[in-house]
């Protein structure tokens, strides 16, 4: 079984913190990480893997430096790792990136599944995983929180909703977006860690995965941003004090009316 | 497009370098230079630069294939399950009905399923001047495939101007494939939209970074212009039984409403009946509460509310309540009008899923939790004294 995962590096967002001065956000110090929604997909490709004998293959759209996500993928079991890299994909939206990886994911050749994160924690657009499916005219199904069954032509899976999951069965080959309930990644073996160290990282530009000049970066991307700005943080309100049956009486009359 | 330093008027204040959102700006021999890796050409430097160092060119306005001015109109994708319409439409009809007065244009509901015509009327009184209904068993519930083509081909049909969807999973699973297929442009998540007053482009606001940063987007360019928005950013209208609309069936072929995968199922948790996402009121319970069997005093807390139980992400993962109600960054985000918190010290991947509640009220033993930031009510003290007395003061405030 051939497996690909799609995975983003990503600000390690805990650390985001508002300058109180400038009111900006403050970048210094912080590391970048694999989309923390992604680590359930490679953990979940490499026990497919381990079930069925196939291959993982890691791909990402970035900068150079997301090689280190890459690197850290394989170090979890990941087989081989591809960096769609290129100054042409700037500005890409959900629209170009999910085309983009699409391309990339044609030139990588025949596959079984396509696992993705549910969303990244940076954008938190939930987009991309569906735009690749469609690029690729192939069925998906999001929010997997548990694959049943793997046979040979079709997998069972569970998609979590708001209400609880639906039981999906989908012919190969298929997209997954995955969520935190599937599993629990592994650390890295020390084994993984030296073979992280020395594999070798496949580099494609747009030209290598035959992208279409106008449908990559900004010039493919339908959405331009316009505006960038830091919301008014939420301030905090007034500490209620006094002895349990004051604070309680106070909260009570405050609230009451809210509630219907 | 293309972003440079004028090197001549940059001072190396580094003022640019704190205000990046992408980290793309460094300072190499007390002057500013730009990773166009990193860099999306978002322009938050340009602004920020007090010497105008920064230029930023914007792209000469693409040749456009499509004839704009024949998109009219806005159009709500309505959700129904079980052929109960969720919620999140009525809201979304809400803000349609004023993004089409400001664009002097109607509002129409797109809405799929099997035998739901007896729906309609409440879409009419809630906004829609037109309902699209189309109904088929095979539209009964939400599938990806026969949702997307039927979507598809009302949109090449009707040609809207913009298309509003919520943002839960099956607007998300839907909405992604529809504008990648006929190549529009779609923003997630929007807590702000509004109408440009000179072009009458759709305006988007929306959180990234956690809600750390908001972007407002636009799609100069392509049509329809696609949004998805949160629950309970918009507030619910109040309908109005005396207004008209027309309903116009539209019906599809068998072959065009193929869905290569099966829904074999749809199972409902007992224990996530009261949808997180919709709930005006949430008690959530952190780290603070000690153990899953403390969890009950916010039960029956929130029953007396009509509200439902949520989780911080310590609580989930020492495995005292499901993921399922995990509220927080790799959980749900909420927004009710009162959000409890208690015993959750308010960590910022928390606060990123809870912080446009309308009312915070946070308990919790340490004076120096950060969700006292962030409270509207900040109460220190035992919560296992504090919930109880308030649970009795409540049932009896509101006779229950």
């Amino acid at each position: 079984m051939n497996i690909i995962v799609c995975i983003k590096q990503v600000p390690e967002t805990t650390e985001v913190r508002i300058n109180p001065e400038t009111n900006t956000l403050i970048r210094e110090g912080v590391k970048s990480i694999i989309n923390p929604f992604d680590m359930y997909a490679i953990e979940e490709a490499v026990r497919l893997k381990e079930k069925s004998n196939g291959k993982v293959t890691v791909i990402t759209m970035g900068p150079p430096q997301a090689e280190s996500a890459l690197r850290e993928a394989i170090s979890m079991g990941v087989d081989e790792a591809i960096l769609v890299s290129d100054r042409a994909f700037a500005g890409s939206d959900t629209w170009a990136t999910s085309y983009t990886l699409s391309c990339a994911i044609r030139k990588i050749g025949a596959f079984d599944i396509i696992i993705c994160g549910k969303q990244a924690s940076d954008g938190d657009t939930a987009q991309v995983g569906p735009g690749i499916s469609m690029h690729l005219d192939i069925p998906q199904v999001t929010y997997v929180k548990k694959i049943e069954e793997v046979k040979d032509k079709t997998v069972r899976v569970e998609r979590m909703t708001e209400e609880g999951f639906d039981i999906v069965e989908t012919p190969l080959p298929v997209l997954f977006t995955v969520v935190k309930e599937i599993n629990e990644p592994r650390l890295p073996s020390l084994k993984g860690m030296m073979r992280a160290k020395q594999a070798k990282i496949v580099n494609w530009s747009a030209k290598d995965i035959e992208a279409l000049p106008e449908c990559i970066g900004l010039k493919g991307s339908p959405t331009n941003v316009v505006k960038i700005f830091t919301p008014t943080p939420r301030s905090g309100g007034q500490m209620l004090k006094g002895d349990t049956q004051e604070i309680v009486q106070k909260l009570v009359q405050e609230l009451k009316s809210e509630i219907n | 497009m293309s972003i440079q330093i004028i090197l001549d008027k940059c001072v190396g204040c580094t003022l640019c370098v704190k205000v990046c959102p992408f980290g793309a700006i460094t300072m190499e021999n007390k002057l500013a230079v730009i990773d166009l890796h990193k860099c999306t050409l978002c322009g938050a430097c340009v602004p920020a630069c007090k010497f105008k160092a920064i230029l930023l060119e914007k792209a000469q306005e693409k040749t456009v294939k499509t004839d704009l001015s024949s998109y009219k109109g806005v159009w709500v994708f309505i959700e129904q399950k079980k052929g109960k319409i969720q919620s999140i439409s009525f809201e979304l009809l809400g803000k349609a009905r004023e993004l089409a007065a400001k664009l002097n244009t109607s509002v129409s509901a797109v809405f799929l399923g099997n035998q739901i015509e007896i729906e309609t009327q409440e879409l009419i009184f809630c906004g829609a001047d037109t309902v699209y209904l189309v109904e088929a068993p095979q539209l009964a519930n939400y599938q990806d495939e026969p949702y997307t083509s039927v979507l598809i081909k009302l949109i090449n049909k009707y040609k809207p101007e913009i298309v509003l969807c919520g943002a839960t999973s099956i607007g998300r699973s839907l909405i992604s494939r529809v504008a990648v297929k006929i190549n529009a442009g779609l923003t997630a998540d929007c807590t702000g939209l509004d109408i440009d007053p000179e072009k009458k482009l759709l305006l988007q606001t929306r959180p990234a970074f956690g809600g750390n940063i908001m972007a407002t987007i636009i799609t100069p360019n392509h049509r329809p212009q696609m949004a998805t928005v949160r629950h309970k950013v918009m507030p619910q209208p109040q309908p109005d039984k005396h207004r008209k609309g027309k309903v116009i069936k539209e019906s599809f072929h068998n072959d065009e409403l193929i869905s290569r995968t099966t829904l074999l199922d749809i199972v409902e948790e007992v224990e996530t009946l009261i949808n997180l996402s919709e709930a005006d009121i949430i008690v959530s319970g952190g780290r603070g509460m000690g153990g899953p069997e403390y969890f009950k005093i916010l039960h029956d807390f929130a029953e007396v509310l009509g509200g439902a139980v949520g989780s911080s992400r310590a609580a989930v993962d020492s495995g005292w309540m499901p993921y399922s109600h995990q509220v927080g960054q790799t959980g749900r985000t909420v927004s009710p009008k009162i959000y409890f918190a208690c015993g959750i010290s308010g960590q910022i991947q928390h606060l990123v899923g809870m912080q446009s509640s309308k009312i915070i009220v946070a308990i919790n033993k340490d004076p120096d939790a950060p969700i006292f930031k962030v409270a509207t009510y900040g109460i220190v003290g035992d919560l296992f004294e504090i919930i109880p007395a308030l649970t009795k003061k409540f049932k009896e405030a509101l006779n229950r």
